[in-house]
């Protein structure tokens, strides 16, 4: 991340999500993220970029990964974290979001990182602060961060995106997942099929410029990427799926069903995972698998979002 | 039962009805193998290969087996009331070849297990074809949808929670959603169960009797509802049973809107009204209940009209004890699968149905609709053939009927029309 080379800017505020992103916007954080993969990679990983900056880490959801992802890069480019898991804030007390915001903005801080389980609410919170927010994940509506890595991780083993067929497997209606990985892709003039029985999939699905599959066979067939989503505990029982073993079996991920795609397919899933739901353990761990290397494109493409909007910020 | 290895036969010197084309001729049905090789005026007994067992059917009827998609028949769980063997049994002397089970078991068909059991029973004890009908929602309890594709490989042919009206909506809506994407039939009971409490068709006569009455609404109501959700999923849908003009309207809205929908009727509706309970006879307290005249006349209309597709025996065996009790104690239900086919044939004899449409809605369609290659008589169908005499008169002795329960409502009823031979895939059924 040298400080001299002229860089495509990135004209935004915050990261709210990939829609409104163009794909100069992309491309770019996907570059600086590629600068960043070689940071980690060293034995000294620290840099000054954020130094003197405050980055708070608001999560009213709890995540493990994606919350250490965000602390580590943000420590890596120098600046002060801090984190506030729901469980100690006076949210519980009562505390409205936006008094929350407010509370927090007058602490003054650069940053703050957000996970709410309503989507919109990371909007509601950056319109009530002076600093920049980035969105964790909001409800079932937008994972930009996650869609930033995964198309880091293909772009990495595949050399490009464009004119890729990336199959979208699993709970794609409340996955964010899925929403910032269809926009992220099909700006970057991939393929996007997704795959779901009908009571996974949201309404309009057909209208969002993808390929709808419910048969997870056919949908399969010469994809180049495969990507799976996680299905909820408490929606296997009946709700939308009738059980695991129903799941398992005709929308599971297994070597049976993965010949089908391309025989260089391969495999990614954002995690946690429940292996013998929605994949295989010998296909999650198998060769085929990126899924370990996305959770290292994970901290190198959130050092990538946060030097690109510090350098949005007044550094007077 | 194995259906195979068997002498060729022929059916020779009958009036044929082939119900799929509507047609009746004079010939004869030559079958082999389990299919049925040559139809038409050139079977005859002359025509026919030397090894053929041939039947002379003077001039009777001879039809595809009848398809009754609703039908209890006991196993697993409820072997006091019926077995496969006896609703077979009484299947094949009715001129019924092919069952659609019903899953209110014990346990319930929720389970591939249950349904590879049923197979491997009706294989093994019954003398006309069993399909598993597996539950919609597991247990038939209305919350959890069952395990469509599991099922459907194992051999279940439809999806319903037979007598269990779904009252969530939300959970009708996935299971709808979620059979479209297998391509699986859903057959509903459309009951709303709080306006069901009554025992009777409500009205000036159950009012009479002192008796609770359902109104027309408990039904309408939630087949409206399941009309709007078939049109937002797609699913294909039966209505299990309909019993009045309202939902008559509402299924005649929904075909001509282009939905996949068809609809049932019991053979009871068709031919009886509530008058006929009488002094409290509780082997005519049905679910739905018995309506008036007019809504009997308007059934058999929209069976000639094919607004309604399918007629059924709606087979219930419920023993004595539970049938001797007031009226409004007494268990629902009647049997009715041996007796279907003469009881229809009254609707013929009085004009109001020809008998190529009373077949049609007793074979054709419901093969159609279970998308099975039966209910035609054509070279390359399953010889599933009845032969029977449309004009023979007898009285309908209970303790001569076939099921375990002895509960018809057509109790001493005259009636005309016997089948005198029963064919499943070419092997006699019932002679």
């Amino acid at each position: 991340m040298s400080q001299s080379a002229p860089r495509p800017s990135f004209p935004h505020r915050h990261l709210l999500g990939i829609e409104g992103l163009s794909r100069p916007d992309i491309e770019a954080l996907l570059d600086l993220a590629n600068e960043a993969v070689e940071i980690s990679r060293q034995v000294e990983k620290k840099r000054a970029t954020l130094r003197g900056r405050t980055q708070i880490n608001l999560f009213f959801e709890s995540s493990t990964r994606t919350q250490s992802s965000f602390e580590l890069a943000g420590k890596r480019l120098g600046a002060d974290v801090m984190n506030m898991s729901v469980a100690n804030s006076s949210v519980k007390k009562g505390e409205t979001l936006i008094d929350t915001a407010m509370t927090l903005n007058a602490m003054r801080p650069d940053m703050i990182v957000v996970r709410h389980s309503q989507a919109g609410a990371v909007h509601l919170l950056a319109r009530k602060v002076d600093c920049a927010v980035i969105n964790a994940g909001d409800g079932a509506h937008e994972h930009p961060t996650q869609a930033l890595l995964d198309a880091l991780t293909i772009r990495r083993n595949k050399g490009r995106i464009e004119n890729l067929t990336v199959a979208i497997c699993g709970d794609i209606l409340h996955s964010r997942v899925a929403r910032s990985n269809i926009i992220l892709l099909s700006a970057l003039g991939a393929r996007v099929r997704v795959i779901a029985p009908t009571t996974l999939l949201p309404a309009g699905v057909d209208r969002m410029g993808i390929e709808v599959f419910r048969d997870m066979r056919a949908g399969l067939r010469d994809a180049d990427i495969v990507m799976m989503l996680r299905l909820q505990r408490e929606r296997m029982n009946g709700a939308f799926v009738p059980s695991v073993r129903e799941y398992f079996h005709f929308f599971g991920l297994d070597a049976d069903k993965l010949r089908l795609a391309k025989p260089d397919a391969l495999v990614m899933h954002p995690g946690p995972m429940n292996r013998g739901v929605e994949i295989d353990s010998a296909i999650a761990d198998g060769p085929q698998s990126l899924i370990r290397e996305q959770v290292e494109m994970g901290v190198a493409v959130r050092m990538a979002v946060l030097e690109a909007l510090a350098r949005n910020m007044p550094s007077g | 039962m194995p259906f195979n290895a068997q002498s060729p036969v022929a059916l020779v010197n009958a009036r044929l009805v082939d119900p799929a084309r509507g047609t009746e001729t004079h010939g004869g049905v030559f079958a082999r193998d389990g299919l049925i090789v040559a139809v038409g005026a050139e079977v005859t007994a002359q025509s026919v290969p030397s090894d053929a067992r041939i039947v002379d059917c003077c001039g009777d009827v001879v039809a595809p087996g009848l398809v009754d998609m609703q039908a209890f028949v006991g196993e697993p769980g409820a072997e006091h009331r019926e077995t496969i063997a006896s609703a077979t049994a009484a299947a094949a002397a009715g001129g019924v070849t092919t069952i659609l089970a019903r899953p209110d078991t014990h346990p319930p068909v929720d389970d591939p297990a249950v349904v590879d059991f049923l197979k491997r029973r009706a294989r093994d004890t019954g003398s006309v074809r069993v399909l598993p009908m597996a539950a919609l929602t597991r247990a038939r309890e209305g919350r959890e949808i069952a395990e469509f594709g599991l099922l459907l490989e194992a051999g279940a042919v439809a999806f319903g929670d037979a007598g269990h009206s779904l009252r969530n909506a939300q959970v009708m809506r996935r299971a709808l959603s979620y059979a479209r994407d297998f391509d699986a039939l859903v057959v509903h009971f459309a009951e709303e169960r709080d306006l069901a409490e009554g025992v009777m068709n409500e009205g000036e006569f159950a009012s009479r009797l002192g008796l609770s009455g359902v109104p027309a609404e408990a039904e309408s109501i939630v087949l409206e509802r399941d009309m709007r959700l078939v049109a937002l999923t797609g699913a294909r849908y039966h209505a299990a049973l309909v019993s009045t003009e309202q939902s008559l309207e509402i299924v005649s809205r929904a075909k001509k809107a282009g939905l996949p929908v068809t609809c049932a009727v019991s053979i009871n509706h068709l031919t009886l009204n509530e008058n006929d309970i009488g002094d409290y006879r509780t082997f005519l307290k049905l679910r739905p209940p018995l309506r008036r005249e007019s809504a009997r006349r308007a059934l058999v209309e929209a069976v000639e009209s094919g607004l309604i597709d399918v007629i059924v025996s709606d087979h219930d065996p419920q023993d004595v004890e539970t049938k001797r009790l007031p009226f409004a104690e007494a268990e629902f239900g009647a049997i009715g699968i041996e007796t279907m086919l003469a009881a229809g044939l009254r609707l013929v004899h009085s004009g109001d149905l020809a008998l190529p449409q009373l077949l049609r809605a007793m074979s054709t369609r419901p093969a159609e609709i279970l998308r099975l290659p039966q209910g035609r008589l054509a070279a390359g169908a399953p010889a599933d053939i009845i032969r029977f005499d449309p004009d023979e008169p007898f009285v309908v002795d209970p303790e001569k009927l076939r099921s375990r329960c002895k509960n018809t409502p057509f109790d001493e009823a005259r009636m005309q029309g016997r089948v005198k031979l029963t064919l499943v895939a070419g092997v006699v059924a019932y002679e």
